[in-house]
């Protein structure tokens, strides 16, 4: 849960504050409302804590974080099963969350 | 992986380890890494065994699933036992130790107990099953906080009735002041926590030095980052600096996620106090919600009681998340207490210190003991 896991994202939703991310070598949809300040694109890495972008990140960090959390082997693999038994894929629809924008 | 490669390099860990010897000389030093993360990776890497033996890591309080008290384990059995309820929890912290078992041993009298990776996914059976009462168990520093805190506001505006949250979260800085206060410890600084910073930026700890006149450097997860981090506090220490410094500033700034923050401040306010495993009552450590989201706190809808558990006698887990001892220090570490059959909650918990020294920390001490004859 303390885990931060870091993912690609692949494709800006329209509304809420939503993004397409490939984390842990599956797409899901996350909420990247906490960072939207820093205009993420396509491309971008962020990490991830329980579903939600908490800092925009660079590949750099990204590749370091990954193999650090592939080290810590049975940890790591709850947490990617975890991130994969989510059921959450947007479709929450609006509002809009962190408002003002 | 170039990148990887390049924060373990050896030479250049070589080299900050005889910098780091150099610097600290002849002196006895102590420094406390505060954050489960980099537990983990001081023991994973055998990091205390490349450092000269006078530059001591004491592990802090800093895993959120170690520092809940039993008593607040039971308040969840409590509240997952109440008919009608889906009671829902990260995976960590089903296996923590309340007075009467834990929230699986609850599940398999009969508890509905669920778990979900995100407080989304508790909102979201919520919605799926608005004949039944969804309960979120939320624990976390400020790492998890804005999730909770975004969740209830999606709640408060989609007008979710049958969805709480009994809030258990808790915040980073009175537990630094709560150690420094503590009679039973001498340190000489600290490593600041990663993931946590990255909310709270690095401004919340300047009282560690400007009241307390002991140096703090916010370090990374790599190991090459936690050598760096003490070198920088050695550096300030030798040149009579004493200073908050930033080791990890590629992803932690100075102020933070202000986003984050202003969630956190919209939906959540301190509790007068709250009861952590080891360290007691610390005023104004946790958080609850605040009054204009009361139809979503879960300690408001449900008889919650409150009662203060003491932990078990053989379990030290307390003087673990002090630093006073060491993992396997204390009387039932790897015999009565392991992974499999946790006592303490420093067992459960990938990132408590027990269960990272028990996973790898004890090989390291094997090989180097065996080295030194």
């Amino acid at each position: 849960m303390c885990l931060g896991i870091p993912g690609e994202v692949v494709e800006i939703l329209d509304h809420d504050h939503l993004a397409r991310v490939e984390v842990a070598g599956v797409r899901r949809t996350v909420n990247i409302g906490l960072v939207a300040d820093e205009g993420v694109h396509p491309g971008d890495w962020v990490l991830l804590h329980v579903g939600f972008a908490m800092a925009v990140i660079d590949e750099e960090e990204a590749q370091l974080a990954l193999a650090s959390l592939q080290m810590m082997g049975q940890a790591y693999s709850d947490e990617v099963d975890a991130v994969r038994s989510s059921p959450v894929e947007g479709g929450f629809g609006p509002p809009n969350l962190v408002g003002g924008d | 992986m170039r990148f990887v490669d390049e924060y373990r390099d050896p030479a250049a860990a070589r080299a900050l380890v005889a910098r780091i010897t150099d610097m600290a000389g002849d002196d006895h030093l102590k420094f406390m890494e505060v954050c489960g993360g980099h537990t983990h990776t001081i023991y994973r890497h055998g990091i205390e065994h490349v450092l000269p033996a006078n530059v001591e890591l004491v592990h802090g309080p800093g895993c959120p699933v170690c520092v809940i008290p039993m008593g607040r384990v039971d308040d969840a059995i409590a509240v997952a036992s109440t008919p009608g309820v889906i009671f829902t929890s990260f995976g960590d912290m089903m296996r923590v130790p309340g007075g009467d078992g834990n929230l699986l041993e609850a599940k398999a009298r009969g508890a509905d107990v669920r778990f979900v990776y995100s407080p989304l996914d508790a909102l979201r059976i919520a919605l799926d099953h608005p004949e039944r009462e969804v309960v979120f168990f939320a624990v976390g520093f400020e790492t998890t906080a804005p999730s909770t805190a975004l969740t209830l506001l999606r709640a408060r505006a989609q007008g979710v009735t049958n969805f709480s949250v009994f809030c258990n979260h808790v915040t980073i800085v009175p537990p630094i002041k709560a150690i420094l206060d503590s009679p039973d410890l001498r340190l000489d600084g600290f490593l600041g926590p990663g993931h946590v910073s990255t909310v709270v930026g690095n401004r919340p700890y300047r009282f560690v030095p400007e009241q307390y006149g002991k140096p703090l450097v916010t370090a990374g997860f790599e190991p090459l980052d936690i050598l760096a981090a003490i070198a920088m506090l050695l550096d300030q220490l030798r040149q009579g600096r004493c200073e908050v410094e930033n080791q990890y500033s590629r992803v932690v700034r100075d102020e933070g996620n202000p986003r984050a923050l202003a969630v956190l401040a919209e939906v959540f306010e301190l509790r007068p106090h709250f009861e952590w495993r080891g360290l007691g009552f610390i005023s104004q450590s946790a958080l609850r919600l605040r009054p204009e989201f009361a139809p979503w706190d879960a300690e408001l809808r449900y008889e919650v009681p409150g009662v203060r558990v003491a932990d078990p006698k053989a379990c030290q887990c307390g003087e673990v998340l002090k630093g006073v001892i060491k993992p396997w220090e204390c009387k039932v570490f790897g015999t009565a207490c392991t992974p499999a059959t946790p006592i303490g909650t420093c067992m459960v918990s990938s990132e408590g210190a027990c269960a990272a020294y028990y996973n790898f920390g004890r090989l390291h001490r094997e090989v180097s003991v065996a080295l030194s004859r």
